[in-house]
């Protein structure tokens, strides 16, 4: 019966309803099944989100960074990335990828992300590159760098966001580790997801490689010195 | 102790009270008083959930999710500038923009490293039970302070970014503290002790390398059921981690906690609840296939999954 509240927790997650409420909700029935009284869960809400505010803590970040956006942080991070400079479309994302990565490591995890970066930048210059080697690109190949480009974003920042302390994973899992009174430190527990983030950049740079060997068995190596610019790939 | 959480915590109430001042005040915003009501019942959890009883905290707790689950909130205007503006003031400070961004992870770990136990007139300068998160404020403020000297704007125009920022994220800014809570009530209801029986059930007794497994797998899927790690993560560390890897192999929290996560993160890589994640950026790409980044992911997603496995079972042995 307890298990209930997970099961709203899919329901509504899949009905697309407002997470916010599907997540309140599904803690309600869970206290009602466990035979508690509405005000006992009242108490319960206010306890547990008083006891995770540590949740919050990026509020704290917010002025400085609204601040330098206001200024052209952005901006700034676009042109940086612009600049990237790289034969194939391989390499050009692992490129990306590697510096999403360490940003996101860095708490910069506001440097990137699928419309702000990806869309008009990663994908267009991805897709620019394989034009640049082999002309015009089959519908299909687009397709694929396309996904390739949101793909490495994603990837970027899940595994190397959490190697920030500050980062709404590494508080949760303190905070949860508090709770249960078991000794935890964040900055221990981010430093042991190193390795993983390592070999996240490992396992993907080398599918990016194997992305250029198979663009290069499908397209040949039909040389096309057009006069394609880099960021007019995409088509509106 | 000289500055403690709940100073900290202050600082974030008053940033988000302030910010909704402005939100209550905002003609474009069509539900300004749901809106500002918003982040002002917010702002107060934040800034008073220690001194407010907590009944009357859930009922604040409970106004806000019906603001947020009918609509009630909305975007204003904030004045942000013009790109010509923003250019300009670019091409002024260039690579120095990164400058107090950086300075908050490096003074946060310099903090939580440097300054842990030190004190000033017999007392602890930061609460040393939560030394981090006291490290990051302050780091967080002593950078918009590096960052108003370095853009010469005014502290209101960063209380007015701040707001943009925050209304941007919308609800979704205190979904994590939500999905945190949650995993608290789950707990209490002893939702990990039937996960925890289940597993018991299935795998081998006593062994390390199927604890780990189920852990790391566990993750993984019930992130794919969940669309987010964050959920899973206290059901699935309270029903396999604590009982079993911690309790009985006497493995430390620090050395699972991130492997375990990332675990979950194998699984939001592979799932269309993920929806921001994947299915949003397949409709920004035209995509015809809205699970081609997933079908994409599968691979990393896949091979790391049975990485983190290795890992946790080398680091536990």
């Amino acid at each position: 019966m307890v298990l209930i509240g997970v099961g709203i927790v899919i329901i509504g997650f899949l009905l697309r309803l407002n997470s916010l409420l599907v997540v309140t909700v599904a803690g309600i029935v869970t206290g009602l099944v466990a035979g508690e009284s509405p005000y006992q869960i009242l108490v319960e809400f206010g306890k547990a989100f008083t006891v995770n505010r540590y949740m919050a803590i990026f509020i704290a970040t917010l002025p400085v960074i609204g601040l330098l956006e206001r200024n052209g942080l952005r901006e700034q991070a676009e042109v940086l990335v612009s600049k990237m400079r790289a034969a194939t479309t391989g390499r050009l994302l692992t490129l990306y990828l590697f510096i999403r990565e360490v940003a996101a490591a860095l708490g910069l995890s506001a440097i990137g992300g699928q419309p702000q970066m990806v869309r008009p930048l990663v994908a267009p210059m991805a897709e620019g590159a394989a034009e640049a080697k082999y002309g015009d690109l089959p519908d299909d190949v687009r397709q694929t760098i396309r996904a390739h480009s949101a793909a490495v974003d994603n990837i970027g920042l899940f595994f190397g966001e959490d190697i920030f302390i500050a980062v709404g994973a590494i508080l949760l899992m303190n905070g949860f580790f508090q709770q249960n009174h078991i000794s935890a430190n964040p900055i221990l527990m981010a430093l042991w997801g190193i390795p993983t983030a390592i070999s996240v950049f490992l396992i993907h740079s080398t599918r990016l490689y194997l992305l250029d060997r198979a663009l290069k068995r499908r397209l040949g190596n039909h040389v096309d010195v057009s006069t394609i610019s880099m960021r007019e790939g995409m088509p509106k | 102790m000289i500055i403690t959480l709940e100073a900290v915590y202050s600082f974030l109430g008053i940033i988000t009270l302030l910010g909704s001042v402005y939100t209550f005040l905002d003609r474009k915003n069509i539900r300004r008083f749901t809106s500002g009501l918003f982040y002002l019942l917010y702002g107060t959890t934040l800034l008073l959930g220690k001194i407010l009883p907590p009944a009357l905290i859930g009922i604040f707790v409970m106004i806000m999710v019906v603001i947020a689950g009918f609509g009630g909130l909305k975007l204003g205007h904030y004045g942000e500038n013009s790109s010509e503006q923003r250019e300009s003031s670019r091409l002024r400070l260039k690579n120095r923009l990164f400058i107090p961004a950086l300075l908050i992870p490096i003074l946060t770990v310099i903090g939580s490293e440097g300054l842990i136990g030190v004190k000033w007139f017999g007392l602890y300068l930061f609460d040393p039970k939560n030394v981090t998160l006291i490290s990051l404020g302050v780091a967080a403020l002593i950078a918009l302070v590096v960052g108003l000297m370095i853009t010469k704007n005014s502290p209101i125009t960063s209380i007015k970014e701040s707001r943009r920022l925050l209304e941007a994220i919308g609800w979704a800014a205190v979904l994590p503290q939500m999905l945190a809570t949650l995993g608290t009530l789950f707990d209490r209801a002893g939702v990990g002790k039937i996960v925890s029986h289940l597993v018991v059930e299935v795998i081998p007794a006593h062994s390390l390398f199927w604890a780990v497994f189920a852990y790391c797998v566990g993750m993984a899927l019930f992130t794919m059921v969940m669309g987010n790690a964050f959920a899973a993560f206290p059901v699935m560390t309270a029903g396999i981690a604590i009982p079993l890897l911690i309790g009985h192999f006497g493995i430390e929290a620090n050395r699972i906690a991130a492997i375990g996560m990332f675990a979950g993160y194998c699984g939001t890589l592979l799932t269309p609840m993920a929806a921001n994640f994947n299915i949003v950026p397949a409709a920004l790409l035209d995509l015809k296939d809205k699970n081609h980044v997933i079908k994409i992911q599968m691979p990393t997603a896949i091979l790391l999954l049975a990485v983190n496995v290795m890992l946790m079972y080398f680091v536990a042995r």
